[in-house]
């Protein structure tokens, strides 16, 4: 028995050194298996399926290119940085991957991402063919990025042009009085003016951002430190809580939304407005025919769309990195090179609806359509990038969280105040730790 | 055996010869000692993998908990400066913001726990008992019960979130538009109602489970019992009282423990609810933990509060066990 005893310890002190052993994950990569590449693609279509679609015939005609057999894996926004980060500590992932641009600075700070570098950025045909823009969302200044840019992304305002004229709106508002003016003379009858997805973090966060910039405020300071409390933050929050609260443009309801509910109440001409970035493709998937919506610049406080407190939308969109412990990465560089190319710029760019990420592409008639021409005119004028520091995912998630809170409130109808938005961001600022 | 056969023999008989006794002894107590391990070795393979499986990731969880695992580590973690104690600190530093969110995340759990696990187990029970005697349609009934708890967890959590929407769900439009109840719709999935929300899904999912083992508990109880009492001139009430409920107790015994470990963790039912970030009045401690460690990238943080956690069920068990096995023997003493 005793000596029973001693096998387990002894067993237990070996499995356990096994186990540290098994966290760590320093390998650097290399070209060990230069046939196959694993590629994780984010959800960008209706559907993991349509993503599918979409995607495989390019995937075929690399392979026909190459060589290279990429195994496609569509991974859905809701897993997608879990599994990223269940890689990083594992060394085990897929050697080519989609991002959410937001999240660059801090899986750069994992180091699990492999750095675009002179070298490697000479590989895939140089810097300066990506727009100056997107490049300013894909990483940590001063640092090699993480990733570069797919699809790029940007916010417009989308707006129902029979709801708008059965109200007697002459065109869509330039800025945000303009805007409550408008959403109340919509609001009658079941419809309201303006639908938001209330319990959605990311976009919570998105619009959040661009209104403290517009109130001179930041969620970050220069070093790098939280400053949710700051005057512009608690003001744009509260603006942008006060479309429920105070303004009543958008349904109460809207604050439980978190699975593009609110794209279905525009396509369904439930809402009169919607804040999306190139919704037009789903949309037209919700059944909404191209002509009965406009798009317009997102409003400013006042003047025209531009820099400093009228940026109007941020650098959406997708990067593609390389994971660092690939065991091909002369194809995972190819494969970029290919999905960065001006042929496949405009092929993908075209299928999702988004704008290519290359300057050289962008020139595509399919691009100048009244939808893709706003967005670009965002991204290249009066767009920001979200902060570009290793918090900014703990960001996301707690002052996501805080908004949710309090369109939560404002929908039970209790007072959403300064001091209550000061108060919920304080909470959000003393959770951020490391 | 081998010992008490070995010190009875000699006195047993003055007739055996003391050197055949001792030549029979010998073999059988090296056959006995070679089968004692027996069991042990077959265990042994079980054991191994228990420890592989279970006990490994939890050291290996009480390592991190003393690390500042953050996502700067994360890839290395090897690499992560030890932090000591200071996680710990923190989690339990009722002041600052962390700690008060956790303590205020296990409270709730607690309540939640509390009225979940009662519900459960008293329709499990009520329904047993209504459905001791058989009746016309009680297979049915049996099996529509058990219904809730073979389907899938989230294919049927996520029809609840369906049915407990605001604008669109069932809940609000029975409630609301064919009953008035309330003067405008509710909202269940935000804001205090979702605490609601939460019991009523977390009972409907549980309840058939207590029935199950219940069901089966009474299946031990002999009839004998009840005809006798009846003779008796004990009502129903009484048979409940004194024979099906003490009966029980070894069964109640277990089932509370097991309703009360599965609620106090539950993650499925909170998580496909309310998306990642639950509402202050739903924000159970498993989901909580999830958000300081997962969505924060601090895993240091959520391994320190998960060591908390299982450190209070631990106590729990235990005392609950403690207490209820000596309540069991001081009853069947008396």
């Amino acid at each position: 028995m005793r000596r029973i005893t001693a096998a387990i310890a002894a067993i237990t002190a070996i499995t356990t050194l096994a186990g540290c052993g098994g966290g760590t994950a320093t390998g650097n990569g290399g070209n060990k298996a230069p046939k196959t590449l694993t590629y994780w693609a984010s959800n960008q279509g209706k559907s993991l399926d349509d993503d599918k679609q979409k995607l495989t015939p390019e995937l075929q005609k690399f392979e026909k290119q190459t060589g290279i057999h990429v195994k496609l894996e569509v991974v859905g926004w809701p897993d997608l940085l879990n599994r990223v980060l269940t890689a990083a500590s594992s060394g085990q992932g897929p050697d080519v991957l989609n991002i959410g641009n937001t999240w660059s600075a801090s899986l750069q700070a994992t180091g699990a991402l492999m750095p675009f570098d002179d070298k490697a950025f000479t590989a895939i045909g140089g810097k300066d063919r990506f727009v100056a823009s997107a490049l300013g969302s894909t990483g940590a200044a001063g640092k090699p990025p993480a990733a570069v840019p797919l699809y790029s992304l940007a916010y417009g305002l989308y707006y129902n042009k029979k709801l708008f004229k059965d109200a007697g709106i002459a065109g869509p508002p330039a800025t945000w009085a303009d805007l409550v003016a408008d959403g109340k003379k919509l609001s009658t009858g079941g419809k309201h003016g303006l639908a938001i997805e209330g319990a959605n973090n990311a976009e919570n966060i998105h619009h959040a951002y661009i209104f403290a910039k517009q109130h001179n405020g930041d969620f970050f300071d220069a070093a790098g430190n939280p400053t949710f409390t700051s005057p512009g933050a608690v003001a744009g929050v509260k603006q942008y809580i006060d479309f429920i609260a105070s303004d009543k443009i958008t349904a109460p309801g809207n604050a439980e939304y978190a699975q593009n509910q609110s794209l279905q109440d525009f396509a369904t001409g439930k809402a009169g407005m919607l804040l999306w970035q190139a919704a037009g493709v789903q949309l037209a998937q919700r059944g909404m025919k191209p002509e009965d919506w406009g798009v317009a610049p997102v409003p400013v406080q006042s003047g025209t769309p531009g820099q400093g407190a009228n940026v109007d939308t941020m650098v959406a969109g997708i990067n593609l990195a390389v994971f660092k412990n690939t065991q091909n990465q002369d194809g995972a560089l190819k494969f970029v090179k290919f999905m960065t190319s001006d042929e496949e710029q405009k092929i993908l760019n075209g299928k999702y609806g988004s704008i290519p990420a290359v300057t050289s592409a962008q020139s595509d008639p399919q691009f100048s359509n009244p939808e893709q021409a706003v967005l670009r005119q965002g991204l290249a004028k009066s767009a920001v990038a979200l902060p570009q520091v290793p918090k900014e995912s703990q960001f996301e998630d707690l002052v996501g969280t805080a908004l949710k809170d309090l369109f939560a409130d404002a929908a039970a109808g209790k007072p959403v105040t300064t001091e209550s938005v000061q108060k919920r961001l304080e909470k959000a600022q003393q959770q951020m730790t490391g | 055996m081998a010992a008490t056969t070995g010190t009875t023999a000699p006195s047993q008989g003055e007739d055996s010869v003391p050197g055949s006794a001792r030549a029979r002894k010998k073999p059988r107590r090296s056959y006995s000692v070679g089968r004692s391990a027996v069991p042990y070795l077959l265990v042994l393979p079980a054991l191994l993998m228990e420890l592989l499986i279970h006990l490994v990731p939890m050291v290996v969880g009480v390592v991190m908990s003393f690390k500042e695992l953050t996502q700067f580590y994360i890839r290395n973690w090897g690499a992560a400066p030890w932090k000591g104690l200071g996680n710990y600190r923190v989690a339990v530093d009722f002041n600052g913001a962390i700690g008060h969110a956790l303590l205020h995340s296990f409270l709730i759990t607690c309540a939640f726990t509390v009225l979940a696990v009662g519900f459960s187990w008293l329709l499990g029970t009520t329904a047993a008992i209504l459905m001791q005697d058989a009746f016309r349609g009680r297979g049915f009934l049996r099996a529509l019960f058990m219904t809730p708890y073979a389907l899938p967890i989230y294919a049927s959590v996520i029809i609840w979130a369906f049915m407990l929407q605001h604008d669109n769900g069932l809940v609000n439009h029975v409630l609301h538009d064919q009953l008035h109840l309330s003067d405008k719709p509710a909202f269940w999935l935000i804001g205090n109602n979702s605490f609601v929300s939460l019991v009523v899904v977390s009972v409907w999912r549980n309840w058939p489970f207590a029935l199950l083992v219940i069901m089966a508990g009474m299946q031990n109880i002999p009839d004998e019992l009840y005809e006798a009492s009846a003779i008796d001139g004990a009502g129903i009430w009484q048979q409940i009282r004194r024979i099906t409920m003490p009966s029980l107790r070894p069964i109640n015994q277990v089932l509370v423990l097991v309703l009360f470990l599965w609620t106090f963790n539950d993650f499925n039912v909170p998580y496909v609810l309310f998306g990642q970030s639950a509402p202050p009045a739903g924000d159970l401690i498993s989901i909580h933990i999830y958000q300081a460690s997962f969505l924060t990238w601090n895993f240091g943080s959520g391994s320190a509060m998960s060591v908390l956690l299982l450190l209070f069920l631990l106590v729990v068990t235990t005392v609950y066990l403690a207490f209820t096995s000596l309540r069991g023997r001081r009853t069947s003493n008396a």
